[in-house]
């Protein structure tokens, strides 16, 4: 019984950082309506510029974090303007498609760069990465698994706070809703829309942060995290900022219950959550896909 | 002074001229109506003054400035709102954060939150409730609510009663006549002629993008109105 509370409990931690990587791309798509395929790799992106800044001039990555979310903002803010904007013109599957491109950049510019080596910030933070507090002798709490839950909290909380008590939220959600509407009550749009990926990529930076102080990365492990933002995202409802946290328990539950029934099933008892929820969702008509409509500049 | 001035404006969707070659002007505290059959224009001019729709030839200038190639928001900057067809609430938001919206986008100006709901008080018990669940007459006292809160020098009032009950387009029309008497521009589009004709200083009547018929209300015949709106007049007045 303990066992298997220590794996609840376990899958409910997995499934904040779950929710901590699925957070950006959730956005993203809630208020841009864009499917960003290289979000995994932007969160490497970022992991490797803590690991730079770690490794070569010794700044803790919670302090390169000063440094790096802001770079990601900006990052974000030119990435709208030079792509996105530009290719979310051509209706919905040119960002897709845009995306996607990016991420191959992305990642082959870190091979370029990096190589294939793995690499991890766990060296950095200390006895963070490993210790832990034993509740009983069969449960324990990870120390750097329960800050990267909280830290998803926050940012979820802080995330939807923005949206609903802030102008600029506010502005977030009208252009959301209907850009030209908004545009006929002074809302810039494509500010407003530049502002929302920088945001994104802010939390992208965040994501990429507790990836490589929870395991390993390499220049193409953007892929996998991605998957795994996708499937939460998808589980709790893409564009809902609370469903993302929930799909993010669900995942983390999953793999862990599945990593209980056999040793192969961590990563089949997500997969296999997720295409139940996908497919549910569709015979249900609650989850629509968007049509290949072209948007008004 | 002149405070809109609309030269040779020409305006498509793709092939289609929808308004051609027109030209007008709007001196300050006057209210035009625009009437006309459907198709005649009148949505797409309301829509190319607004900046929604950039025009493919003319000018239109706004108090001195040139605004015609200015994207809509930035026309907001210059005083120019509308109040699209339909209303376009935000729906998922309440009445307050449709408002607010309105107001951290606008002008500075004498129209905040207390001016609007002395125009239109029923909405002050329905701040906090979602737009989408309002009435047809509530959102569009929100839609104009919301057109005023950027202080506009020019309103823009597209079928402001279309699809209203009776009751609720006596109310709005109370609204715009209690407007119309603070001294606030505006040009509307109303296919409700006699309540166009009576609210208005001033009508235009469009056909296939052409003004047809032109004058002060006070002066033009009912009847010619209804011709040159049914196209029975012989020639285009403005070209």
């Amino acid at each position: 019984m303990m066992i298997l509370l220590n794996d609840l409990l376990q899958g409910v931690l997995l499934g904040g950082y779950y929710a901590l990587i699925a957070c950006g791309l959730s956005f993203m798509y809630g208020v841009l309506r864009i499917i960003n395929l290289a979000h995994g790799s932007l969160a490497i992106l970022a992991a490797f510029a803590l690991f730079v800044l770690a490794d070569r001039y010794g700044v803790s990555p919670f302090f390169g974090l000063l440094i790096v979310l802001p770079a990601m903002a900006g990052l974000g803010w030119a990435l709208h303007r030079l792509v996105l904007e530009r290719s979310q013109r051509g209706g919905f599957l040119m960002p897709v498609l845009s995306t996607f491109g990016l991420a191959i950049v992305i990642d082959n510019l870190l091979f370029e760069g990096f190589g294939a080596d793995t690499r991890s910030l766990a060296p950095y933070i200390g006895s963070l990465s490993y210790d832990s507090w034993n509740l009983t002798d069969d449960i324990f709490v990870g120390q750097l698994a329960l800050l990267t839950f909280v830290v998803a909290i926050l940012l979820l909380g802080g995330l939807h706070l923005m949206l609903t008590c802030t102008p600029l939220g506010r502005a977030i959600r009208a252009v959301a809703a209907d850009p030209d509407t908004a545009g006929l009550l002074g809302i810039d749009a494509t500010r407003v829309g530049a502002l929302a990926t920088a945001i994104a990529l802010i939390t992208v930076g965040i994501a990429g942060a507790f990836l490589a102080m929870r395991a390993t990365f390499d220049p193409y492990a953007g892929a996998p995290e991605l998957i795994f933002a996708f499937e939460a995202a998808v589980i709790g409802g893409a564009g809902s900022l609370w469903g993302t946290l929930a799909g993010g328990l669900v995942l983390g539950i999953a793999q862990n219950v599945g990593a209980q029934l056999n040793p192969q099933g961590f990563l089949i008892g997500g997969h296999v959550v997720f295409l139940i929820v996908l497919l549910a969702r569709l015979a249900g008509g609650r989850l629509r896909l968007p049509s290949l409509t072209v948007r008004q500049a | 002074m002149t405070l809109l001035c609309v030269e040779h404006l020409d305006v498509r969707h793709g092939l289609l001229r929808a308004v051609r070659d027109l030209a007008f002007s709007v001196e300050p505290g006057e209210i035009l109506a625009l009437v006309g059959a459907n198709g005649a224009g009148k949505t797409t001019l309301l829509r190319a003054l607004a900046g929604a729709h950039l025009p493919h030839a003319g000018r239109i200038v706004l108090a001195g400035q040139d605004i015609s190639r200015m994207h809509a928001h930035r026309r907001v900057a210059q005083g120019i709102a509308l109040v699209p067809e339909g209303r376009r609430l935000f729906a998922d938001m309440t009445v307050a954060e449709n408002l607010k919206l309105a107001r951290a986008a606008g002008r500075a100006g004498a129209w905040d939150a207390a001016a609007v709901l002395e125009v239109f008080p029923n909405l002050a018990a329905r701040l906090s409730a979602r737009a989408g669940t309002l009435s047809g007459g509530e959102q569009q006292a929100v839609a104009i609510g919301r057109a005023l809160l950027t202080n506009p020098s020019v309103l823009l009032l597209d079928e402001v009663s279309l699809g209203l009950s009776p009751a609720a387009v006596d109310r709005v029309h109370g609204a715009l006549a209690a407007l119309a008497a603070s001294g606030t521009t505006m040009i509307l589009v109303e296919q409700d002629l006699s309540r166009a004709l009576r609210i208005a200083s001033r009508v235009i009547c469009m056909l296939e993008g052409r003004i047809v018929l032109e004058g002060a209300t006070a002066t033009l015949d009912r009847a010619a109105v209804t011709g040159a709106y049914f196209g029975l007049q012989a020639e285009p007045v403005a070209e």
